[in-house]
């Protein structure tokens, strides 16, 4: 057994240095290998579907499904669900950072808040959403208000545990130092937690934008009459199979979108963290 | 040197505590103390003997478990306004969000009082005044140790204090950088003729720059030497540091350390 290991998995120092700088070597230190990646496999599935491997109605080529996509986003159907999804999801994100945000700062701030609402938070925090929404359905039915809601509620917890964190890290120096300029109270709270807390802020964000799309898509599939989760659902109970998996490709590009312009936003704001964290380092 | 004999800060019978495993650690045993206006004082002492804690107390940062402290008339609880309190670990201290600029008129924005452009001028002043000129734009994170110092001094200074605390501020800078501070706090001291109490575990340092010289005994602390040290103005970094009075005192502090800690060789980190 040992045997077995050492000579599969020789010691690092042993390892022989890499040899042989073939023609393309460049392209294993870059990320354009992962694209070529999906490419790839883009073109193993157009044959496996062009020989039939699954069923056909199920699994369609992936040329036919882009071309419904194009002919999707021409039409403007495409951009018309994907309009009525986002605005539901960015309002119950932004009612859930704003929630989350200003919860986390009064409990890490004050700890008569921290008292009241931690349990409450443990108590809540672990139920997954897709749970909750039926009672959603019952007091709020199904229009926007319930989606919104569903959104804001799984939205808030990422947010809040990392602002609570966020502060509770804040350097006491910092604190001290404001304070002999006469910094207290409200102002010390804006002036320096709430600036100080920001990458951590901005972590539960992160966090928050990827759920606030599960949520959305997932609401929108139980309950709703437009939306791309919508879209998706009812394409696959009428059998458009293209068009259900041209849904599913536009929400591929959709949270990929939204993670890059949230890191770009993220690395202007913050900055001054990447410069000094690395200082530090 | 503008010592004016006015008492500007007061600190009578001042005790301090602290809840320790299996007890009560005495800090502060009983200090008694008085800053003259204008005066630049150095509270030296063998490492946790209290003399930050003292500072922290005067700064209003700290409550003593008793005693008082006075600035002017009125008694310490809260920072006072006209006392400013710069600490030792600068990059701690500095905000890393604000740029030099910002961080220096941190203190004037929140007081207030200033316009805009009063602000703007009074900010490149003091940036001017401790040689930072052209690093407005400047991260503090992208300067050196002893530029973030300045920063931070530059800070402590815009809101035109009337004491500055300082809390071993030239600790962790090399020997060279530290001289240049030395020289640019003494040269500040006198021109805007503030009184200065720098808490340092360096006794050369203390007796450099100071007119007085308190050193306080390991915990419980108590003052074991108060000193008024008499030197030419104005100081030099070598001829100031080889005049025989400069030796006596410090020979005579440096005995007055060893004694406490027990030592015969040179052990004052």
């Amino acid at each position: 057994m040992t045997d077995i290991v050492r000579t599969e998995q020789p010691p690092a120092a042993v390892m022989p240095p890499a040899k042989r700088p073939a023609r393309f070597g460049w392209l294993w230190n870059t990320r354009l290998l992962g694209v070529l990646f999906i490419g790839a496999l883009l073109i193993l599935w157009e044959i496996a579907a062009a020989y039939a491997i699954f069923p056909p109605m199920s699994f369609p080529r992936i040329s036919s499904i882009l071309s419904i996509w194009w002919q999707l986003v021409v039409s403007g159907e495409l951009l018309g669900e994907l309009l009525s999804s986002l605005w539901r999801m960015f309002a119950g994100y932004f009612i859930g950072v704003a929630l989350g945000v200003g919860l986390g700062l009064l409990m890490g701030y004050v700890r008569f808040f921290y008292n009241l609402l931690e349990p409450i938070t443990e108590v809540l925090r672990p139920i997954p959403s897709p749970a909750y929404l039926p009672i959603m359905i019952l007091f709020l039915g199904i229009d926007d208000e319930m989606k919104i809601f569903m959104i804001a509620f799984a939205t808030v917890f990422p947010v809040l545990l990392n602002t609570y964190s966020g502060v509770r890290s804040v350097d006491p120096i910092q604190l001290q130092t404001a304070r002999t300029f006469g910094v207290s109270g409200r102002k010390l709270l804006t002036q320096i937690v709430l600036p100080a807390s920001s990458p951590y802020i901005f972590t539960g964000m992160r966090v928050s934008l990827a759920v606030a799309l599960i949520v959305m898509v997932i609401s929108e599939m139980v309950a709703a009459s437009n939306g791309i989760g919508y879209f998706i659902l009812s394409a696959q109970r009428g059998f458009k199979i293209r068009d259900m998996f041209a849904g599913v490709l536009t929400l591929a590009m959709l949270g990929y979108i939204l993670n890059r312009l949230f890191l770009l936003i993220e690395n202007r704001v913050l900055a001054w963290h990447y410069g000094y964290t690395q200082q530090r380092s | 040197m503008s010592q004016s004999g006015r008492a500007v800060l007061r600190v009578s019978g001042l005790h301090k505590s602290f809840a320790a495993a299996g007890g009560t650690t005495v800090a502060l045993n009983g200090v008694d103390l008085e800053i003259e206006a204008g005066s630049f004082v150095s509270i030296i002492g063998p490492s946790g003997c209290g003399k930050s804690t003292l500072l922290q107390i005067m700064a209003g940062l700290a409550t003593p478990t008793s005693g008082e402290v006075y600035y002017e008339q009125s008694r310490v609880q809260d920072p006072p306004p006209d006392v400013v309190y710069v600490f030792q670990q600068y990059t701690r201290s500095l905000f890393p969000w604000k740029t030099v600029e910002r961080n220096v008129a941190f203190g004037l924005e929140n007081k207030g009082t200033m316009s805009r452009a009063e602000i703007a001028s009074r900010t490149r002043e003091l940036i001017g005044l401790v040689k930072l000129t052209g690093f407005e734009r400047h991260y503090p994170w992208q300067l050196s140790g002893g530029m973030q110092q300045r920063v931070a001094i530059a800070r402590a200074l815009a809101c035109r204090p009337a004491v500055l605390l300082m809390d071993e501020p030239f600790s962790a800078v090399d020997a060279l950088t530290r001289a240049g501070l030395q020289e640019l706090l003494r040269a500040l001291w006198r021109e805007l003729n503030l009184t200065v109490i720098f808490v340092t575990h360096d006794v050369d340092e203390g007796v450099y720059l100071s007119n007085r010289v308190v050193a306080l005994s390991r915990a419980p602390a108590t003052i074991a030497i108060d000193v008024l040290i008499e030197l030419p103005e104005p100081r030099d970094q070598i001829a100031t540091r080889a005049l025989p009075a400069y030796l006596k005192h410090r020979a005579h502090l440096l005995a007055q350390l060893f004694a406490d800690e027990g030592l015969k060789s040179v052990e004052v980190a």
